[in-house]
């Protein structure tokens, strides 16, 4: 099973190597987002606070706008039923999900890295809580996306629905990380910055739960 | 028929209990209400605030459980219990986001301040706004429930976030914040004993309520389709 979500990844990875048309919609979107902001604040001054919340806010319609991808382009080119033919939903997921994995962990990386550079006050103190948050945040955003994304691919309506149906499920998580980010900021240490971390990793563990045991009843339908 | 009258005089009489009877200094008389520092006269919204959250998480729920059974026995009547009981759920959603909003201009100075029952209560009426965009953007009967079913409960495990976690991690205005040095919900320890037993009458005649509407909102969807495939037909 494992070998064939790996090939199942390869495949989506190779077709994205051929088109390039998530990477490149990303990338720009990344730009145009983190300009826009920039261009809003202009000489201003902004705090701590609004910079841990508006890195978030750039991760969270980056993801929306790219990770729809996974599902919506099988069910565009017709191959979905060739699928359920030659792999088990579980299987499909996995394929699904470490594609998305490895997208989100490439375009958050990217985009902390131009926060970095451009933000005076994206200064991390407490790395490791960063990195921390960083990859809990980012696995907690590509199973919820994933499996939103499989709803959408089946509803008609394909582009549109997909933030607003994400946004809810996110929100906690959303919350939770720009609160750790902020810790990370101020260098709080990992004891004091448990309950959040113990949050983060809960629902981490319930949406991949969740995702495994109701992806059959969506790629059956 | 008798339970309906019941319900009737038990809406009432909590209706007029929880607006008329006054709120004195030290209650003596049984309709008497006591004075809670900081609430004052805007504590009596708790009559009605309170329950229409309660029946929007009771709603939630049923909408989730019917969901369940959906998707365990593959019958589109759950499907349309589970629909009835988001149409009301969604209502008092509304109701107790306006209630709560209201009570907070006079309580707490402002219309909305994002505290973390707030934030909870616009999470849940968002999950309601998208699983009903959802619905309304699938053709096909199965395929809509089978969907919608799928959202409901993966809504519906991140409710706990909101009701159990985020109050403990934000600074809030409710009683039971993180940042609250009272200890804990208002009803353990300022209510005297008349107005918990109306505030229970109220949750019980809301609840009773619920149930009622939900079974006529069942049924009319249950004639609706009927009349729809009569229409097919004929």
């Amino acid at each position: 099973m494992n070998s064939k979500a790996y090939n199942l990844f390869l495949k989506d990875f190779r077709s994205e190597l051929r088109t390039r048309y998530a990477i490149n919609a990303l990338a720009m979107f990344i730009i145009v987002a983190i300009s826009v902001i920039l261009f809003s604040i202009g000489n201003e001054k902004i705090n701590e606070n609004l910079t841990a919340g508006l890195f978030w806010v750039v991760i969270f319609f980056t993801a929306m706008s790219g990770l729809s991808r996974a599902f919506v382009s099988e069910e565009e080119r017709g191959t979905t039923l060739t699928l359920q033919l030659i792999a088990s939903p579980t299987t499909v997921f996995s394929g699904k999900l470490i594609f998305n994995v490895i997208l989100v962990f490439a375009m958050n990386a990217i985009i902390a890295v131009l926060y970095g550079a451009l933000f005076e006050d994206f200064i991390i103190k407490n790395f490791l809580l960063f990195i921390a948050t960083f990859v809990l945040g980012n696995i907690g955003l590509a199973v919820s996306s994933t499996i939103i994304a499989a709803i959408i691919a089946k509803a008609g309506a394909k582009g549109t629905l997909y933030p607003v149906l994400s946004f809810p499920i996110l929100l906690p998580l959303i919350l939770t990380c720009v609160q750790l980010t902020l810790f990370s900021f101020d260098g709080t240490s990992f004891e004091k910055s448990r309950f959040e971390l113990a949050i983060v990793i809960s629902y981490d563990v319930i949406m991949i739960t969740v995702s495994y045991l109701l992806f059959d009843f969506i790629w059956k339908e | 028929m008798v339970w309906k009258i019941f319900l009737f005089l038990l809406l009432a009489f909590v209706s007029v209990a929880g607006i008329a009877f006054p709120i004195v200094e030290k209650p003596s008389a049984w309709y008497e209400f006591p004075f809670i520092p900081g609430l004052e006269e805007n504590a009596k919204i708790i009559f009605f605030h309170v329950p229409t959250a309660w029946v929007t998480v009771i709603a939630f729920l049923m909408s989730t459980i019917f969901s369940f059974r959906y998707l365990k026995n593959k019958n589109l009547d759950d499907d349309l219990k589970s629909y009835a009981a988001a149409q009301l759920g969604i209502i008092f959603c509304i109701l107790a986001t306006v209630t709560g909003a209201v009570w907070a201009k006079f309580a707490w100075g402002a219309f909305w301040s994002w505290d973390p029952r707030q934030t909870s209560i616009f999470a849940l009426l968002l999950i309601y706004g998208a699983w009903f965009a959802l619905r309304s953007s699938i053709e096909s009967e199965e395929k809509r429930a089978t969907l919608s079913s799928v959202y409901s409960i993966i809504a519906f495990v991140t409710v706990p976030f909101f009701i159990f976690v985020m109050p403990r991690i934000m600074t809030g205005l409710h009683p039971g914040s993180a940042d609250d040095t009272n200890a804990g919900p208002i009803v353990n320890f300022k209510m005297n004993s008349n107005m918990l037993l109306i505030f229970f009458l109220s949750l019980t005649g809301f609840t009773i309520l619920y149930f009622w509407m939900w079974q006529i909102g069942y049924k009319s969807l249950i004639y609706k389709e009927k009349i729809q495939k009569q229409f097919l037909r004929g």
